[in-house]
């Protein structure tokens, strides 16, 4: 038992080291180009915090199998937070220049108390909310979203016009966690690391005791309770510890943008950030599985960048072209066709691992040419 | 002090118009335990058909607010289409959670469709107005026909419906529907019946809430419907959801709240103070005010 763990570490770390001298390659190769610096590296900014978000929300929705609707309200908190110590580390002359050992830590610093803040929030949020469940507890997460949202926009020193054009100025910003392109070609390594340390936290604690207490209260909640699981302590934790995620994705938004709006956390706009689009994410995906959150943050990050910049939506014309003008309406379409046909989403609650990789397709193999057996001996 | 009696009149006005959309979402709740998220674009629905059919009707040589007729129609058939294409066929197969999904991504859908139609696009369209202008005024605080017109309105609105659900055969079929699905099936009531009546009925009420409201603010956009359906939830489960009386009573205390915030405290903190209600209603007594708590059965 203790082997195959130990085989198991072992062979994620090599991967993810391949990976990264894989990326370093492709840096080196063709790190001077426009391509790189416009647009990989921001993409993978980009999906990089889409993927905590996804797969935080996943924790409460798949697998404590409660909805929540006020995400982005954590996320939000994360970002302002992040930008906001950022600034004062900025005004207190805390690091002048980009590249010293005490930027990296303000930088860490920064993602960290981003999180802690969104979690002890979240965890504020958590005890009132959830003595509610189902319906009501998407309501309240919702109003609580709302209302984190109007709280920002009514302090004096985050503003609603946002950090570019509120009290602090968009200069001060920038320098602060606002990467430019620059910054965000150097510091593309932190984005990465901080999303696999993220992964592994969330695949380490739905394996771990709490992760199958939170199952089992997604299955049977009475049941869980009479078994003997604390079901309130369990809820508020993992909703308080997703809290926490959120925030740290936001604080990766904050980098990665060098202006922050509250507009761009709302329930519902426009743009790819809002609380719907991540539910829509961990549905694609199934809920209940980190893999699938992950894929599917991926597969929703290149269908947005392809309907805002692809070419062949630009040929489309009439009502097809119309539709694509609006990537809200084709999410909503991918989610009412998900949930009709395949309410599990893409993976269900399968979870990859490279160890039992092989075996699993060995089983899906066996699995399918079992199939048609069946159906001849009728 | 005639400050305060605006306030009063413009948070009643506003209540009446929560309480006409929260009457729907109490209704569809209450008989088959989904929040509709749609209902708020249904109201958009309503608001853009009169748009279209309003010069119809002036051409015809009838009053502007027969429009709201056709409103009420289409409004009817798109709830009740929404019933049949989206909510059934998941409700026969998934669960709360996925039914709920289900209702967003519906909200979603219609937003957003609105925007893609080219003849509605995603600029606000001005209305021409609908009741007539003016009103009266007794010592300092004034009293538009508009608003009259509103408070009278919904108030012979709620109380038809209410008489509706408590005398009629229909109206105690929807009831017992939404106490009981197994047994009024039993009983030789047709439930998917019922529930596209509920659906039909609701809204139908959510065109007359979008008469009221472009009645007074003479304006459309897509997402007219978002933020005004999210608070005639609060308004209905506030009340106690499920019940008529209790939505009519959590309409009032939003608007009311909302109109006291806005003129006392500050308008953008208007829509905090709302949610917060809400937060502290659920906490306090989860089943609203007019609801009774009942136990969990094993």
């Amino acid at each position: 038992m203790k082997k195959s763990i130990t085989k198991g570490y072992i062979i994620n770390i090599a991967v993810i080291a391949a990976l990264m001298v894989g990326f370093e390659l492709i840096k080196s190769a063709t790190g001077d180009s426009q391509t790189f610096k416009l647009i990989l590296v921001p993409s993978l900014w980009q999906c990089c915090y889409l993927i905590i978000l996804a797969a935080s929300l996943n924790l409460v929705l798949g697998f404590l199998g409660q909805l929540s609707l006020g995400h982005c309200g954590f996320m939000a908190i994360g970002a302002y937070a992040a930008a906001l110590i950022s600034l004062a580390c900025e005004r207190a002359g805390v690091f002048a220049d980009k590249s010293s050992f005490s930027f990296i830590l303000v930088l860490l610093g920064c993602i960290l108390a981003a999180g802690i803040l969104a979690a002890l929030i979240g965890l504020l949020v958590g005890i009132p909310a959830l003595r509610l469940r189902g319906d009501y507890l998407a309501i309240i997460t919702l109003g609580f979203g709302m209302i984190i949202v109007n709280i920002i926009n009514n302090l004096p020193f985050a503003g609603q016009e946002g950090l570019s054009l509120g009290s602090a100025s968009a200069s001060l910003y920038k320098n602060g966690l606002g990467f430019g392109t620059a910054s965000k070609v150097t510091f593309v390594w932190v984005a990465i690391i901080v999303t696999l340390i993220c992964l592994t936290m969330m695949f380490m604690f739905i394996r771990s005791k709490y992760g199958r207490a939170i199952k089992a209260i997604r299955d049977d909640e009475i049941a869980a309770a009479a078994s003997g699981i604390n079901t309130s302590y369990y809820k508020i934790f993992t909703f308080t510890y997703s809290a926490f995620f959120s925030g740290v994705a936001g604080a990766l938004y904050a980098c990665a943008n060098a202006t922050l709006s509250t507009s761009s956390f709302a329930f519902t706009n426009g743009g790819i950030l809002n609380s719907t689009f991540i539910v829509v994410m961990v549905v694609l995906g199934g809920m209940g599985s980190l893999t699938g959150s992950v894929i599917s943050a991926i597969i929703m990050f290149i269908l947005n960048y392809e309907i805002k910049n692809g070419i062949w939506v630009k040929s489309l014309t009439g009502f097809l072209g119309g539709m694509f003008a609006y990537p809200m309406l084709v999410y909503a379409i991918i989610l009412i066709v998900v949930i009709m046909f395949r309410p599990k989403g893409i993976f269900g609650t399968y979870e990859l691992s490279l160890v039992n990789l092989i075996k699993d397709i060995k089983n899906y193999r066996a699995k399918k040419s079992k199939k048609p057996d069946k159906k001849e001996a009728k | 002090m005639s400050t305060f009696i605006q306030t009063l009149i413009v948070g009643l006005r506003l209540g009446s118009i929560y309480a006409l959309v929260a009457l729907g979402y109490t209704m569809v709740y209450g008989i088959i335990r989904l929040i509709n998220f749609a209902h708020g674009d249904f109201i958009m629905v309503g608001g853009y058909t009169m748009i279209f059919t309003i010069p119809v009707v002036l051409a015809l040589g009838l009053p502007a607010w027969s429009s709201a007729l056709f409103a009420i129609l289409i409004c009817a058939v798109v709830g009740m289409s929404t019933e049949l294409v989206a909510y059934r066929p998941i409700r026969k197969r998934g669960t709360s959670m996925t039914a709920l999904i289900t209702a967003i991504a519906v909200s979603l859908l219609l937003e957003n469709l609105a925007q893609a139609i080219p003849a509605i696009g995603p600029n606000p369209v001005v209305t021409s107005q609908i009741f007539s202008t003016g009103g009266f005024s007794i010592s300092g605080v004034t009293m538009e026909w508009t608003t009259v017109l509103t408070i009278v309105i919904s108030a012979v609105v709620m109380v038809v419906l209410y008489q509706f659900t408590q005398k009629t055969r229909l109206g105690r079929a929807m009831r017992c529907v939404s106490e009981d699905k197994e047994a009024s099936i039993l009983m030789g009531i047709n439930v998917n019946n019922t529930i596209l009546l509920t659906f039909a009925i609701g809204s139908g009420l959510s065109a007359v809430a979008a008469l009221m409201y472009i009645a007074q603010y003479p304006k459309v956009y897509t997402t007219m419907g978002a933020m005004l359906g999210l608070k005639a939830f609060v308004a209905a489960v506030l009340g106690g959801i499920g019940i008529i009386p209790g939505a009519m009573l959590g309409g009032l205390i939003i608007g009311l709240v909302e109109s006291f915030t806005t003129s006392y405290v500050s308008s953008s903190m208007a829509d905090t103070f709302v949610f917060l209600i809400l937060i502290v209603v659920l906490v306090i007594k989860p089943a609203g005010i007019l609801g009774k708590n009942v136990g969990e059965k094993v």
